[in-house]
């Protein structure tokens, strides 16, 4: 699903490098956390896996295809396959609940029929059946958070990539974000998390890879957030 | 669902954008319009050209009594040096196309007419006109063969192309017109920034709109066509409004004002308009759809 080999990132007009290094690589299906301080390069692990940035050195393989000869047109069929969610949501203020969704089918055009069909569908299995046509200012954080993964989810993407998603909610709405994600990645979508949240990660029992100063150092099946933090 | 979808974008992108669009469109309108007038112009040029060169002529005039120039020395031209440079005349043929010569009464006929109502003609009697030959050549450039061959010799006062006065004429329509294009070219140019600006402006605030097609995988295309016909519809309207501007210079100007003044010449016909009006709205929509295209390879990079 997702394959680092050797993987270093350096910026422009930086000394140290993002990601150093780095091997890793998720299966199908899996659910993982990416732990680690800030700075430590889960951003810019994911920003590689949507193909946002290139590699300096080494090759990142996701969904089969080696992202370093992947010519640029054909970025967007990748990212198709790739539901993106991030801690400010990035919904359209001025479209409702039902259009930020549709939105995402529209832009790769989608027939209207299908819109149709597959919006309400997916709105059910986030939990927002009956807010289809509330504007997102209307919403709780955690509902908006919803109609955010809703518009990552709706068209089945074999890859979910989620930047801490319960970044700006309360713990009480980020358990139900969770349960949600949860939901998602047994219905076989493959889910990478990168969270700061340790009762979430500590809770949830999977996956953890900790990023410290660009470094893999650690990775653990049903691990926790972290030794004595 | 796609071409409604791209229709409702640019629709909304156009509103939002409102006087920038208008800035888009003015800058537009207004430099065409130039840059059409310059072609019109050039157009009137090679229109009097084509109608004057048909009729200019060389005039030999021949010493009269009383004329200055060195080679009028000997007094008026005689009757000998006369038939010599008439029959001189006639060995240029066939580069002399046709040979007539205009007398003294006629000059003076010619001259009571051109000066019908001034007072002139009064203080002008007819043995101070000079006698001329009136030369048409078949190559209207090869005035210096002529020009060579007569000037400065005796019984010839002066020989004298129309062609170098329609010239002098010529070159200040040309001037006019280098006026015209210079300011145009300025204009589009002005018009060429405004565009990558307004693109620039654009981008920005859709940017959360791009970012999220962007994420799910909208093609490039998609992006930015858009943005694409945005430029290219507000300055279609603007090359359309050049047209209208352009019409308006023919009929009203040339034809209403100019055309009754000077009716002794030849204008451009509406061919020149019809002709001119498509390369208006290609420049314009081209110009603008390129800078638009290259402002946002830069801004909505994938």
């Amino acid at each position: 699903m997702i394959l680092f080999d050797t993987v270093t990132k350096l910026y422009p007009n930086q000394t140290r490098p993002a990601l150093e290094e780095a091997s890793l690589e998720i299966e199908k299906g899996e659910f993982v956390f990416l732990v680690g301080p800030s700075g430590s390069g889960k951003s810019t692990f994911l920003r590689l896996v949507l193909r946002e940035e290139r590699p300096t050195a080494g090759n990142v393989w996701v969904l089969g295809k080696d992202l370093s000869r992947l010519s640029n047109w054909k970025i967007p069929a990748l990212r198709r396959e790739i539901g993106t969610v991030f801690q400010d949501f990035r919904l359209l203020p001025n479209k409702s609940v039902f259009e930020n969704v549709a939105f995402a089918l529209e832009v790769i055009g989608k027939p209207k029929a299908h819109i149709k069909k597959v919006v309400p569908e997916v709105l059910e299995v986030v939990g927002l059946e009956g807010k289809e046509e509330r504007r997102p200012d209307e919403l709780s954080g955690g509902e908006q958070q919803r109609v955010a993964i809703a518009r990552a989810f709706v068209n089945r993407p074999k890859l979910l990539i989620a930047d801490e998603p319960t970044g700006n909610l309360d713990p009480g709405t980020s358990v139900g974000i969770m349960k949600l994600l949860d939901r998602i990645n047994r219905l076989g979508t493959t889910v990478v998390m990168s969270t700061h949240d340790a009762q979430i990660v500590d809770q949830m029992r999977r996956r953890v890879v900790e990023l410290e100063h660009g470094h893999v150092v650690r990775d653990q099946s049903r691990g926790v957030y972290g030794y004595a933090r | 669902m796609r071409a409604q979808f791209v229709a409702s974008e640019v629709g909304s992108g156009l509103r939002r954008n409102l006087t920038m669009t208008l800035a888009v469109i003015i800058t537009v309108a207004v430099s065409l319009t130039l840059f059409g007038v310059s072609l019109l112009v050039r157009a009137q040029v090679d229109t009097m050209k084509d109608f004057w060169y048909d009729k200019v002529e060389v005039s030999i005039f021949l010493c009269a009594k009383g004329s200055d120039t060195p080679s009028c020395a000997g007094g008026a031209v005689t009757a000998a040096q006369r038939d010599q440079i008439e029959a001189d005349l006639e060995s240029l043929r066939p580069l002399v196309q046709d040979i007539y010569y205009e007398s003294q009464e006629e000059a003076f006929a010619r001259f009571q007419e051109q000066f019908a109502n001034s007072p002139i003609v009064d203080s002008v009697n007819e043995s101070a006109l000079p006698e001329s030959f009136r030369v048409k050549l078949a190559d209207p450039t090869q005035y210096d063969v002529v020009a060579s061959a007569f000037s400065g010799r005796p019984g010839i006062e002066q020989v004298n192309d129309q062609r170098q006065v329609l010239d002098k004429f010529f070159r200040l329509l040309g001037g006019l017109q280098a006026i015209a294009l210079i300011i145009a070219v300025v204009m589009l140019v002005v018009t060429v920034l405004l565009v990558v600006n307004t693109m620039r402006v654009a981008a920005f605030s859709r940017r959360r709109e791009t970012g999220i097609m962007r994420l799910v995988g909208a093609s490039n295309l998609y992006i930015q066509l858009p943005f694409l016909l945005e430029a290219a519809v507000s300055a279609g309207i603007g090359a359309i409004l050049a047209v209208g501007g352009l019409i308006l210079t023919k009929s009203v100007v040339i034809d209403q004002i100019l055309a009754p003044s000077f009716q002794f010449t030849a204008f451009v016909g509406w061919d020149a308009v019809v002709g001119i009006a498509p390369i208006l709205i290609l420049v314009g929509i081209g110009l603008s759809g390129l800078a638009a295209f290259l402002t946002l390879r830069k801004y909505l990079r994938v």
